[in-house]
Protein backbone atom coordinates (compact mmCIF):
# COMPACT_ATOMS: atom_id res chain seq x y z
CA UNK A 1 0.00 0.00 0.00
CA UNK A 2 2.73 2.42 0.99
CA UNK A 3 4.60 1.43 -2.12
CA UNK A 4 1.58 2.32 -4.22
CA UNK A 5 1.37 5.83 -2.76
CA UNK A 6 5.10 6.27 -3.12
CA UNK A 7 4.79 5.43 -6.79
CA UNK A 8 2.00 7.93 -7.33
CA UNK A 9 3.97 10.52 -5.42
CA UNK A 10 7.08 9.97 -7.48
CA UNK A 11 5.28 9.98 -10.81
CA UNK A 12 3.07 13.01 -10.60
CA UNK A 13 4.48 16.48 -10.30
CA UNK A 14 1.04 17.81 -9.36
CA UNK A 15 0.86 15.56 -6.31
CA UNK A 16 4.32 16.68 -5.20
CA UNK A 17 3.53 20.32 -5.88
CA UNK A 18 0.24 20.24 -3.98
CA UNK A 19 1.72 18.46 -0.99
CA UNK A 20 4.31 21.26 -0.81
CA UNK A 21 1.60 23.87 -1.28
CA UNK A 22 -0.83 22.41 1.24
CA UNK A 23 0.33 24.37 4.31
CA UNK A 24 0.02 27.66 2.41
CA UNK A 25 -3.35 26.72 0.93
CA UNK A 26 -4.68 25.60 4.33
CA UNK A 27 -3.54 28.91 5.83
CA UNK A 28 -5.26 30.89 3.06
CA UNK A 29 -8.47 28.89 3.40
CA UNK A 30 -8.67 28.97 7.21
CA UNK A 31 -7.42 32.49 7.82
CA UNK A 32 -8.79 34.26 4.75
CA UNK A 33 -11.41 32.41 2.69
CA UNK A 34 -13.53 31.10 5.58
CA UNK A 35 -13.38 34.37 7.56
CA UNK A 36 -14.33 36.34 4.45
CA UNK A 37 -17.23 33.98 3.75
CA UNK A 38 -18.40 34.51 7.31
CA UNK A 39 -18.04 38.27 6.86
CA UNK A 40 -20.25 37.98 3.79
CA UNK A 41 -22.94 36.10 5.73
CA UNK A 42 -22.78 38.59 8.62
CA UNK A 43 -23.49 41.36 6.15
CA UNK A 44 -26.91 39.75 5.72
CA UNK A 45 -27.81 39.68 9.42
CA UNK A 46 -29.31 42.37 11.62
CA UNK A 47 -27.93 43.99 14.76
CA UNK A 48 -30.87 44.03 17.22
CA UNK A 49 -29.17 45.78 20.12
CA UNK A 50 -25.65 46.12 21.53
CA UNK A 51 -25.34 42.41 22.29
CA UNK A 52 -27.80 40.59 20.05
CA UNK A 53 -27.74 39.77 16.38
CA UNK A 54 -30.73 38.48 14.43
CA UNK A 55 -29.52 35.70 12.14
CA UNK A 56 -32.29 35.75 9.52
CA UNK A 57 -31.01 36.48 6.03
CA UNK A 58 -31.80 39.89 4.60
CA UNK A 59 -30.30 42.28 2.06
CA UNK A 60 -31.44 45.20 4.19
CA UNK A 61 -27.85 46.14 5.21
CA UNK A 62 -26.96 46.78 1.56
CA UNK A 63 -30.07 48.90 1.15
CA UNK A 64 -29.11 50.71 4.38
CA UNK A 65 -25.65 51.38 2.96
CA UNK A 66 -26.93 53.01 -0.20
CA UNK A 67 -29.60 54.93 1.67
CA UNK A 68 -27.07 56.50 4.00
CA UNK A 69 -25.68 59.49 2.18
CA UNK A 70 -22.64 59.53 4.43
CA UNK A 71 -21.56 56.01 3.49
CA UNK A 72 -22.02 56.52 -0.25
CA UNK A 73 -20.17 59.83 -0.04
CA UNK A 74 -17.31 58.17 1.86
CA UNK A 75 -17.13 55.33 -0.68
CA UNK A 76 -16.93 57.81 -3.56
CA UNK A 77 -14.38 59.89 -1.65
CA UNK A 78 -12.24 56.79 -0.95
CA UNK A 79 -12.24 55.95 -4.65
CA UNK A 80 -11.48 59.53 -5.62
CA UNK A 81 -8.58 59.85 -3.15
CA UNK A 82 -7.11 56.50 -4.25
CA UNK A 83 -7.46 57.49 -7.87
CA UNK A 84 -5.61 60.77 -7.26
CA UNK A 85 -2.91 59.04 -5.21
CA UNK A 86 -2.39 56.39 -7.90
CA UNK A 87 -2.19 58.98 -10.68
CA UNK A 88 0.19 61.31 -8.83
CA UNK A 89 2.42 58.46 -7.63
CA UNK A 90 2.69 57.08 -11.17
CA UNK A 91 3.46 60.43 -12.80
CA UNK A 92 6.05 61.40 -10.19
CA UNK A 93 7.73 57.98 -9.99
CA UNK A 94 7.92 57.28 -13.73
CA UNK A 95 10.77 59.70 -14.56
CA UNK A 96 12.81 58.37 -11.63
CA UNK A 97 12.51 54.78 -12.88
CA UNK A 98 13.20 55.96 -16.43
CA UNK A 99 16.37 57.64 -15.26
CA UNK A 100 17.62 54.61 -13.33
CA UNK A 101 16.73 52.17 -16.10
CA UNK A 102 18.32 54.11 -18.97
CA UNK A 103 20.91 56.53 -17.59
CA UNK A 104 22.37 54.93 -14.47
CA UNK A 105 25.29 52.71 -15.43
CA UNK A 106 26.79 51.42 -12.21
CA UNK A 107 25.16 50.06 -9.06
CA UNK A 108 21.59 50.10 -10.28
CA UNK A 109 20.64 47.76 -7.44
CA UNK A 110 21.97 50.22 -4.90
CA UNK A 111 19.77 52.98 -6.34
CA UNK A 112 16.77 50.70 -6.14
CA UNK A 113 17.49 49.61 -2.58
CA UNK A 114 17.83 53.26 -1.56
CA UNK A 115 14.53 54.09 -3.27
CA UNK A 116 12.63 51.36 -1.46
CA UNK A 117 14.35 51.68 1.91
CA UNK A 118 12.02 54.34 3.39
CA UNK A 119 9.09 52.05 2.56
CA UNK A 120 10.32 49.54 5.13
CA UNK A 121 10.20 51.98 8.03
CA UNK A 122 6.97 51.74 9.96
CA UNK A 123 3.92 52.92 8.02
CA UNK A 124 2.51 54.51 11.15
CA UNK A 125 5.71 56.52 11.67
CA UNK A 126 5.83 57.68 8.06
CA UNK A 127 2.28 58.95 8.32
CA UNK A 128 3.09 60.52 11.64
CA UNK A 129 6.09 62.36 10.20
CA UNK A 130 3.72 64.08 7.75
CA UNK A 131 1.71 65.26 10.72
CA UNK A 132 4.90 66.92 11.97
CA UNK A 133 5.43 68.56 8.59
CA UNK A 134 1.91 69.66 7.74
CA UNK A 135 0.57 70.43 11.22
CA UNK A 136 -0.71 73.88 12.24
CA UNK A 137 2.43 74.31 14.33
CA UNK A 138 4.38 71.97 12.07
CA UNK A 139 7.55 72.32 10.07
CA UNK A 140 6.09 74.14 7.06
CA UNK A 141 3.93 76.56 8.98
CA UNK A 142 6.46 77.38 11.70
CA UNK A 143 9.21 77.96 9.12
CA UNK A 144 7.04 80.21 6.97
CA UNK A 145 5.88 82.22 9.98
CA UNK A 146 9.44 82.55 11.29
CA UNK A 147 10.64 83.71 7.90
CA UNK A 148 7.97 86.41 8.00
CA UNK A 149 6.20 85.14 4.90
CA UNK A 150 3.03 84.22 6.75
CA UNK A 151 1.22 85.73 9.71
CA UNK A 152 -1.13 82.84 10.31
CA UNK A 153 -0.64 79.14 9.69
CA UNK A 154 -1.99 77.63 6.48
CA UNK A 155 -4.94 75.59 7.66
CA UNK A 156 -5.65 73.69 4.45
CA UNK A 157 -2.42 71.70 4.90
CA UNK A 158 -3.65 69.70 7.86
CA UNK A 159 -6.85 67.73 8.39
CA UNK A 160 -7.80 67.81 4.75
CA UNK A 161 -8.04 65.68 1.63
CA UNK A 162 -4.81 67.34 0.41
CA UNK A 163 -2.94 66.09 3.47
CA UNK A 164 -4.25 62.56 2.90
CA UNK A 165 -3.29 62.56 -0.79
CA UNK A 166 0.24 63.89 -0.14
CA UNK A 167 0.88 61.41 2.65
CA UNK A 168 -0.41 58.41 0.73
CA UNK A 169 1.64 59.41 -2.32
CA UNK A 170 4.71 59.28 -0.11
CA UNK A 171 3.68 56.09 1.67
CA UNK A 172 3.01 54.02 -1.47
CA UNK A 173 5.86 55.27 -3.67
CA UNK A 174 7.80 52.00 -3.49
CA UNK A 175 4.84 50.14 -4.96
CA UNK A 176 5.02 52.26 -8.09
CA UNK A 177 8.80 52.37 -8.31
CA UNK A 178 9.44 48.63 -8.37
CA UNK A 179 7.02 47.48 -11.11
CA UNK A 180 7.78 50.55 -13.26
CA UNK A 181 11.51 49.97 -12.99
CA UNK A 182 11.23 46.27 -13.79
CA UNK A 183 9.19 46.91 -16.95
CA UNK A 184 11.42 49.76 -18.14
CA UNK A 185 14.58 47.77 -17.49
CA UNK A 186 13.28 44.97 -19.72
CA UNK A 187 12.88 47.19 -22.78
CA UNK A 188 15.31 46.30 -25.51
CA UNK A 189 17.22 49.48 -26.14
CA UNK A 190 17.62 48.76 -29.84
CA UNK A 191 13.87 49.49 -30.30
CA UNK A 192 14.44 53.00 -29.04
CA UNK A 193 17.55 53.45 -31.17
CA UNK A 194 15.66 52.19 -34.20
CA UNK A 195 12.94 54.75 -33.54
CA UNK A 196 15.51 57.51 -33.35
CA UNK A 197 17.24 56.33 -36.52
CA UNK A 198 13.93 56.38 -38.35
CA UNK A 199 13.65 60.06 -37.52
CA UNK A 200 11.12 60.07 -34.70
CA UNK A 201 11.40 62.92 -32.23
CA UNK A 202 12.22 62.17 -28.59
CA UNK A 203 8.60 62.73 -27.70
CA UNK A 204 7.35 60.37 -30.40
CA UNK A 205 9.87 57.72 -29.37
CA UNK A 206 8.54 57.92 -25.84
CA UNK A 207 4.84 57.80 -26.78
CA UNK A 208 5.10 55.22 -29.51
CA UNK A 209 7.79 52.92 -28.16
CA UNK A 210 8.91 53.35 -24.57
CA UNK A 211 5.58 54.05 -22.90
CA UNK A 212 3.59 51.24 -24.56
CA UNK A 213 6.36 48.77 -23.72
CA UNK A 214 6.30 49.84 -20.09
CA UNK A 215 2.53 49.38 -19.79
CA UNK A 216 2.72 46.07 -17.86
CA UNK A 217 4.60 47.90 -15.11
CA UNK A 218 2.10 50.75 -15.20
CA UNK A 219 -0.82 48.33 -14.77
CA UNK A 220 0.96 46.53 -11.95
CA UNK A 221 1.63 49.81 -10.19
CA UNK A 222 -1.96 51.01 -10.65
CA UNK A 223 -3.38 47.87 -9.08
CA UNK A 224 -1.02 47.54 -6.14
CA UNK A 225 -1.42 51.19 -5.20
CA UNK A 226 -5.12 51.62 -5.86
CA UNK A 227 -6.37 48.50 -4.08
CA UNK A 228 -4.78 49.03 -0.66
CA UNK A 229 -5.26 52.80 -0.58
CA UNK A 230 -9.04 52.46 -1.04
CA UNK A 231 -9.03 50.68 2.32
CA UNK A 232 -6.53 52.91 4.09
CA UNK A 233 -7.36 53.74 7.69
CA UNK A 234 -4.32 55.28 9.37
CA UNK A 235 -3.71 58.27 7.12
CA UNK A 236 -7.29 59.59 7.05
CA UNK A 237 -7.60 58.97 10.80
CA UNK A 238 -4.41 60.89 11.64
CA UNK A 239 -4.43 63.57 8.96
CA UNK A 240 -7.82 63.62 7.32
CA UNK A 241 -9.98 65.48 9.82
CA UNK A 242 -13.61 65.47 8.75
CA UNK A 243 -12.81 66.53 5.19
CA UNK A 244 -10.41 63.68 4.50
CA UNK A 245 -12.31 60.84 6.14
CA UNK A 246 -12.60 57.61 4.15
CA UNK A 247 -14.84 54.54 4.22
CA UNK A 248 -12.43 52.53 6.42
CA UNK A 249 -12.84 54.99 9.26
CA UNK A 250 -16.58 54.34 9.23
CA UNK A 251 -16.09 50.55 9.00
CA UNK A 252 -13.88 50.74 12.08
CA UNK A 253 -16.59 52.71 13.89
CA UNK A 254 -19.20 50.04 13.09
CA UNK A 255 -16.97 47.42 14.68
CA UNK A 256 -16.05 49.78 17.53
CA UNK A 257 -18.18 52.37 19.22
CA UNK A 258 -21.29 52.22 16.98
CA UNK A 259 -21.33 48.42 17.25
CA UNK A 260 -23.26 47.46 14.15
CA UNK A 261 -21.30 44.46 12.93
CA UNK A 262 -23.66 43.53 10.05
CA UNK A 263 -23.56 47.03 8.57
CA UNK A 264 -19.78 47.09 9.06
CA UNK A 265 -19.50 43.74 7.29
CA UNK A 266 -21.74 44.99 4.46
CA UNK A 267 -19.57 48.12 4.08
CA UNK A 268 -16.42 45.97 3.96
CA UNK A 269 -18.04 43.69 1.37
CA UNK A 270 -19.04 46.67 -0.76
CA UNK A 271 -15.48 48.00 -0.53
CA UNK A 272 -14.10 44.65 -1.64
CA UNK A 273 -16.59 44.37 -4.50
CA UNK A 274 -15.67 47.87 -5.69
CA UNK A 275 -11.99 46.99 -5.61
CA UNK A 276 -12.52 43.76 -7.55
CA UNK A 277 -14.72 45.56 -10.08
CA UNK A 278 -12.16 48.32 -10.65
CA UNK A 279 -9.35 45.74 -10.92
CA UNK A 280 -11.25 43.96 -13.71
CA UNK A 281 -11.94 47.22 -15.57
CA UNK A 282 -8.33 48.40 -15.28
CA UNK A 283 -6.86 45.14 -16.50
CA UNK A 284 -9.29 44.89 -19.42
CA UNK A 285 -8.90 48.48 -20.55
CA UNK A 286 -5.13 48.31 -20.36
CA UNK A 287 -5.07 44.98 -22.17
CA UNK A 288 -6.96 46.53 -25.09
CA UNK A 289 -4.75 49.61 -24.95
CA UNK A 290 -1.61 47.47 -25.06
CA UNK A 291 -2.93 45.56 -28.06
CA UNK A 292 -3.67 48.76 -29.91
CA UNK A 293 -0.36 50.41 -29.10
CA UNK A 294 1.95 47.53 -29.82
CA UNK B 1 22.69 55.19 -24.02
CA UNK B 2 25.79 57.21 -23.30
CA UNK B 3 24.30 60.66 -23.07
CA UNK B 4 23.62 62.31 -19.77
CA UNK B 5 20.36 63.80 -18.72
CA UNK B 6 20.84 66.39 -16.03
CA UNK B 7 17.20 67.43 -15.81
CA UNK B 8 16.22 63.88 -15.00
CA UNK B 9 19.12 63.51 -12.58
CA UNK B 10 18.08 66.61 -10.66
CA UNK B 11 14.47 65.43 -10.63
CA UNK B 12 15.54 62.01 -9.34
CA UNK B 13 17.57 63.58 -6.54
CA UNK B 14 14.61 65.79 -5.59
CA UNK B 15 12.43 62.70 -5.50
CA UNK B 16 14.93 61.06 -3.15
CA UNK B 17 14.57 64.15 -0.97
CA UNK B 18 10.79 63.75 -0.99
CA UNK B 19 11.17 60.13 0.10
CA UNK B 20 13.77 60.66 2.82
CA UNK B 21 13.31 64.12 4.35
CA UNK B 22 9.90 63.45 6.00
CA UNK B 23 11.23 60.36 7.76
CA UNK B 24 14.29 62.28 8.98
CA UNK B 25 12.18 64.77 10.92
CA UNK B 26 11.45 62.13 13.56
CA UNK B 27 15.08 61.69 14.67
CA UNK B 28 15.70 65.45 14.39
CA UNK B 29 12.84 66.39 16.68
CA UNK B 30 13.55 63.51 19.06
CA UNK B 31 16.63 65.45 20.22
CA UNK B 32 14.80 68.78 20.37
CA UNK B 33 14.37 70.25 23.82
CA UNK B 34 10.67 71.11 23.48
CA UNK B 35 7.29 69.44 23.60
CA UNK B 36 6.10 70.78 20.26
CA UNK B 37 7.57 70.08 16.85
CA UNK B 38 8.32 73.31 15.09
CA UNK B 39 11.26 75.41 13.94
CA UNK B 40 13.50 76.90 15.18
CA UNK B 41 14.86 73.98 17.20
CA UNK B 42 14.98 74.75 20.92
CA UNK B 43 18.18 72.97 21.89
CA UNK B 44 19.73 69.55 22.20
CA UNK B 45 18.52 67.01 24.76
CA UNK B 46 18.47 63.25 25.29
CA UNK B 47 15.70 63.61 27.88
CA UNK B 48 13.07 62.07 25.56
CA UNK B 49 15.15 58.93 25.25
CA UNK B 50 15.43 58.65 29.02
CA UNK B 51 11.68 59.12 29.32
CA UNK B 52 11.14 56.38 26.75
CA UNK B 53 13.36 54.04 28.73
CA UNK B 54 11.25 54.48 31.87
CA UNK B 55 7.87 53.53 30.38
CA UNK B 56 6.67 50.15 31.63
CA UNK B 57 3.85 49.88 29.09
CA UNK B 58 6.32 50.45 26.31
CA UNK B 59 8.43 47.54 27.46
CA UNK B 60 5.34 45.34 27.54
CA UNK B 61 4.33 46.43 24.04
CA UNK B 62 7.85 45.88 22.73
CA UNK B 63 7.89 42.35 24.15
CA UNK B 64 4.46 41.65 22.62
CA UNK B 65 5.64 42.85 19.20
CA UNK B 66 8.78 40.73 19.38
CA UNK B 67 6.78 37.61 20.31
CA UNK B 68 4.25 38.14 17.52
CA UNK B 69 6.99 39.01 15.02
CA UNK B 70 9.15 35.98 15.76
CA UNK B 71 6.29 33.47 15.67
CA UNK B 72 4.65 35.01 12.57
CA UNK B 73 7.92 35.25 10.63
CA UNK B 74 9.03 31.70 11.45
CA UNK B 75 5.66 30.16 10.51
CA UNK B 76 5.17 32.25 7.38
CA UNK B 77 8.72 31.65 6.13
CA UNK B 78 8.35 27.88 6.66
CA UNK B 79 5.02 27.77 4.84
CA UNK B 80 6.40 30.07 2.12
CA UNK B 81 9.50 27.90 1.65
CA UNK B 82 7.42 24.84 0.75
CA UNK B 83 5.14 26.89 -1.49
CA UNK B 84 8.06 28.64 -3.21
CA UNK B 85 9.66 25.29 -3.89
CA UNK B 86 6.44 24.00 -5.47
CA UNK B 87 6.19 27.03 -7.79
CA UNK B 88 9.86 27.14 -8.72
CA UNK B 89 10.26 23.42 -9.28
CA UNK B 90 7.05 22.05 -10.77
CA UNK B 91 4.58 22.78 -13.52
CA UNK B 92 1.13 21.68 -12.46
CA UNK B 93 -2.56 22.22 -13.00
CA UNK B 94 -4.08 25.11 -11.09
CA UNK B 95 -0.67 26.74 -10.70
CA UNK B 96 -1.89 30.23 -11.55
CA UNK B 97 -4.94 30.02 -9.30
CA UNK B 98 -2.91 28.71 -6.36
CA UNK B 99 -0.34 31.44 -6.86
CA UNK B 100 -3.03 34.11 -7.05
CA UNK B 101 -4.73 32.72 -3.95
CA UNK B 102 -1.55 32.80 -1.88
CA UNK B 103 -0.75 36.36 -3.09
CA UNK B 104 -4.28 37.57 -2.23
CA UNK B 105 -3.61 38.78 1.35
CA UNK B 106 -1.03 41.13 -0.14
CA UNK B 107 -3.58 42.59 -2.58
CA UNK B 108 -6.78 42.82 -0.53
CA UNK B 109 -7.15 45.99 1.57
CA UNK B 110 -5.82 45.04 4.99
CA UNK B 111 -8.85 46.37 6.81
CA UNK B 112 -10.99 43.69 5.12
CA UNK B 113 -8.69 40.89 6.32
CA UNK B 114 -8.78 42.41 9.81
CA UNK B 115 -12.57 42.65 9.88
CA UNK B 116 -13.01 39.10 8.55
CA UNK B 117 -10.64 37.58 11.13
CA UNK B 118 -12.27 39.67 13.87
CA UNK B 119 -15.73 38.34 13.03
CA UNK B 120 -14.71 34.68 12.96
CA UNK B 121 -12.58 35.00 16.09
CA UNK B 122 -15.23 36.53 18.33
CA UNK B 123 -17.89 34.16 16.97
CA UNK B 124 -15.77 31.16 17.84
CA UNK B 125 -15.95 32.54 21.36
CA UNK B 126 -12.21 33.28 21.65
CA UNK B 127 -10.76 36.33 23.35
CA UNK B 128 -8.99 38.97 21.29
CA UNK B 129 -5.26 39.21 21.93
CA UNK B 130 -1.89 38.37 20.47
CA UNK B 131 -2.97 35.00 19.01
CA UNK B 132 -5.35 36.36 16.34
CA UNK B 133 -2.81 39.12 15.59
CA UNK B 134 -0.16 36.45 15.00
CA UNK B 135 -2.52 34.54 12.69
CA UNK B 136 -3.26 37.73 10.75
CA UNK B 137 0.44 38.60 10.48
CA UNK B 138 1.32 35.08 9.33
CA UNK B 139 -1.30 35.37 6.60
CA UNK B 140 0.01 38.80 5.58
CA UNK B 141 3.74 37.90 5.66
CA UNK B 142 3.48 34.63 3.69
CA UNK B 143 3.18 36.23 0.20
CA UNK B 144 6.19 38.51 0.89
CA UNK B 145 8.31 35.62 2.13
CA UNK B 146 7.22 33.52 -0.85
CA UNK B 147 8.23 36.20 -3.38
CA UNK B 148 11.70 36.46 -1.84
CA UNK B 149 12.13 32.67 -1.72
CA UNK B 150 10.88 32.07 -5.27
CA UNK B 151 13.49 34.54 -6.53
CA UNK B 152 16.09 32.57 -4.60
CA UNK B 153 14.99 29.09 -5.64
CA UNK B 154 14.46 29.96 -9.31
CA UNK B 155 18.18 30.47 -9.85
CA UNK B 156 18.80 27.08 -8.25
CA UNK B 157 20.17 24.14 -10.19
CA UNK B 158 17.87 21.23 -9.40
CA UNK B 159 20.34 18.71 -10.81
CA UNK B 160 22.24 19.13 -7.51
CA UNK B 161 19.24 17.65 -5.72
CA UNK B 162 18.92 14.88 -8.26
CA UNK B 163 22.60 14.08 -7.88
CA UNK B 164 22.17 13.80 -4.14
CA UNK B 165 19.18 11.47 -4.59
CA UNK B 166 21.10 9.35 -7.09
CA UNK B 167 23.96 9.05 -4.65
CA UNK B 168 21.56 7.45 -2.20
CA UNK B 169 20.56 10.31 0.10
CA UNK B 170 16.87 10.28 1.09
CA UNK B 171 14.48 13.22 0.67
CA UNK B 172 15.09 14.72 4.12
CA UNK B 173 18.84 14.28 3.87
CA UNK B 174 18.83 15.94 0.47
CA UNK B 175 16.80 18.80 1.81
CA UNK B 176 18.92 19.41 4.88
CA UNK B 177 22.33 18.77 3.36
CA UNK B 178 21.95 20.14 -0.16
CA UNK B 179 18.95 22.42 -0.67
CA UNK B 180 18.69 24.07 2.75
CA UNK B 181 22.26 25.42 2.91
CA UNK B 182 21.87 26.84 -0.59
CA UNK B 183 18.51 28.46 0.22
CA UNK B 184 19.75 29.71 3.58
CA UNK B 185 20.53 33.34 2.67
CA UNK B 186 17.08 33.63 1.08
CA UNK B 187 15.45 32.04 4.11
CA UNK B 188 17.18 34.44 6.49
CA UNK B 189 16.23 37.40 4.27
CA UNK B 190 12.60 36.21 4.26
CA UNK B 191 12.64 35.78 8.04
CA UNK B 192 14.06 39.24 8.62
CA UNK B 193 11.70 41.02 6.23
CA UNK B 194 8.65 39.14 7.56
CA UNK B 195 9.66 40.08 11.07
CA UNK B 196 9.89 43.75 10.10
CA UNK B 197 6.52 43.67 8.35
CA UNK B 198 4.90 42.14 11.43
CA UNK B 199 6.79 44.46 13.78
CA UNK B 200 5.48 47.55 11.97
CA UNK B 201 2.00 46.29 11.12
CA UNK B 202 -0.81 48.39 12.50
CA UNK B 203 -4.30 47.66 11.07
CA UNK B 204 -4.56 43.95 11.93
CA UNK B 205 -3.17 44.67 15.39
CA UNK B 206 -5.59 47.57 15.82
CA UNK B 207 -8.62 45.33 15.23
CA UNK B 208 -7.38 42.16 16.89
CA UNK B 209 -5.20 42.93 19.92
CA UNK B 210 -7.89 43.76 22.46
CA UNK B 211 -5.94 44.97 25.49
CA UNK B 212 -2.50 43.47 24.71
CA UNK B 213 -0.97 46.36 22.77
CA UNK B 214 1.80 45.80 20.26
CA UNK B 215 4.39 48.54 19.71
CA UNK B 216 2.55 50.34 16.86
CA UNK B 217 -0.64 50.18 18.98
CA UNK B 218 1.25 51.72 21.90
CA UNK B 219 2.50 54.56 19.68
CA UNK B 220 -1.00 55.09 18.30
CA UNK B 221 -2.33 55.42 21.86
CA UNK B 222 0.32 58.00 22.76
CA UNK B 223 0.00 60.08 19.59
CA UNK B 224 -3.24 61.61 20.81
CA UNK B 225 -1.59 63.40 23.72
CA UNK B 226 0.63 66.33 22.80
CA UNK B 227 2.73 66.16 25.98
CA UNK B 228 3.49 62.48 25.37
CA UNK B 229 4.63 62.96 21.78
CA UNK B 230 8.37 63.58 22.37
CA UNK B 231 9.04 60.10 23.72
CA UNK B 232 7.10 58.64 20.77
CA UNK B 233 9.52 60.55 18.53
CA UNK B 234 12.47 59.02 20.36
CA UNK B 235 10.91 55.58 20.06
CA UNK B 236 10.18 56.22 16.38
CA UNK B 237 13.80 57.22 15.77
CA UNK B 238 15.05 54.03 17.43
CA UNK B 239 12.61 51.92 15.39
CA UNK B 240 13.70 53.60 12.15
CA UNK B 241 17.38 52.91 12.84
CA UNK B 242 16.62 49.32 13.86
CA UNK B 243 14.41 48.51 10.84
CA UNK B 244 16.83 50.16 8.40
CA UNK B 245 19.64 48.01 9.77
CA UNK B 246 17.62 44.78 9.53
CA UNK B 247 16.36 45.57 6.02
CA UNK B 248 19.85 46.40 4.72
CA UNK B 249 21.10 43.17 6.24
CA UNK B 250 18.29 41.25 4.50
CA UNK B 251 19.02 42.90 1.13
CA UNK B 252 22.70 42.21 1.51
CA UNK B 253 22.06 38.55 2.33
CA UNK B 254 19.79 38.20 -0.66
CA UNK B 255 22.25 39.65 -3.16
CA UNK B 256 25.63 38.56 -1.85
CA UNK B 257 24.37 35.02 -1.28
CA UNK B 258 22.90 34.86 -4.76
CA UNK B 259 26.20 35.73 -6.42
CA UNK B 260 28.07 33.28 -4.26
CA UNK B 261 25.82 30.32 -5.01
CA UNK B 262 26.21 30.85 -8.74
CA UNK B 263 29.95 31.09 -8.36
CA UNK B 264 30.05 27.96 -6.21
CA UNK B 265 28.06 26.02 -8.73
CA UNK B 266 30.19 27.32 -11.58
CA UNK B 267 33.34 26.28 -9.74
CA UNK B 268 31.98 22.80 -9.05
CA UNK B 269 31.01 22.31 -12.66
Amino acid sequence: MIGFWKKIYAKHDSVKAYSLLSPALILIILAMVVPMALMLSFSMFTQVNMMEIDYTFTFQRYIDFFQKNLLVTLLIKSIKISFLVTLITLITAYPVCYYIAFYVKKNKMLWLVLLTLPFWTSYLLRVFSWKIILGTKGVINSSLINAGILNEPLTFLMYSETAVVITLTHAWAAFALLPLYVSLEKIDFSFIEAGRDLGLSRFEVFWKITFPLSLPGVIGAILIIFIPTVGDYVTPALLGGTDGRMLSNMIQAYFGKINNIPLGAASATIMLTTVVFITIIVSNVTKKLTQRLT
Amino acid sequence: MNEKNNTLLIYTLLYFGFLYVPVLFLPIFSFNDANYMSFPLAGFTTEHYEEMWSKRNLHKALWASIKVGVVASVISTTIALFAAKAFARYKFRGQKISYGGIMMPFLIPEIILAVAILIIWINLGFKLGLVPVTIGHTLFCTPFAMLILIARIEGFDFSLEEASRDLGENAWGTFFRVSFPLYLPGIVAALLLSFIISFDEFILAFFLTGSDATLPMYMWGQMRFVQKLPHVLALGAVIIVFTTFIVLLAFWLRNVGQGKVKKDIAVKL
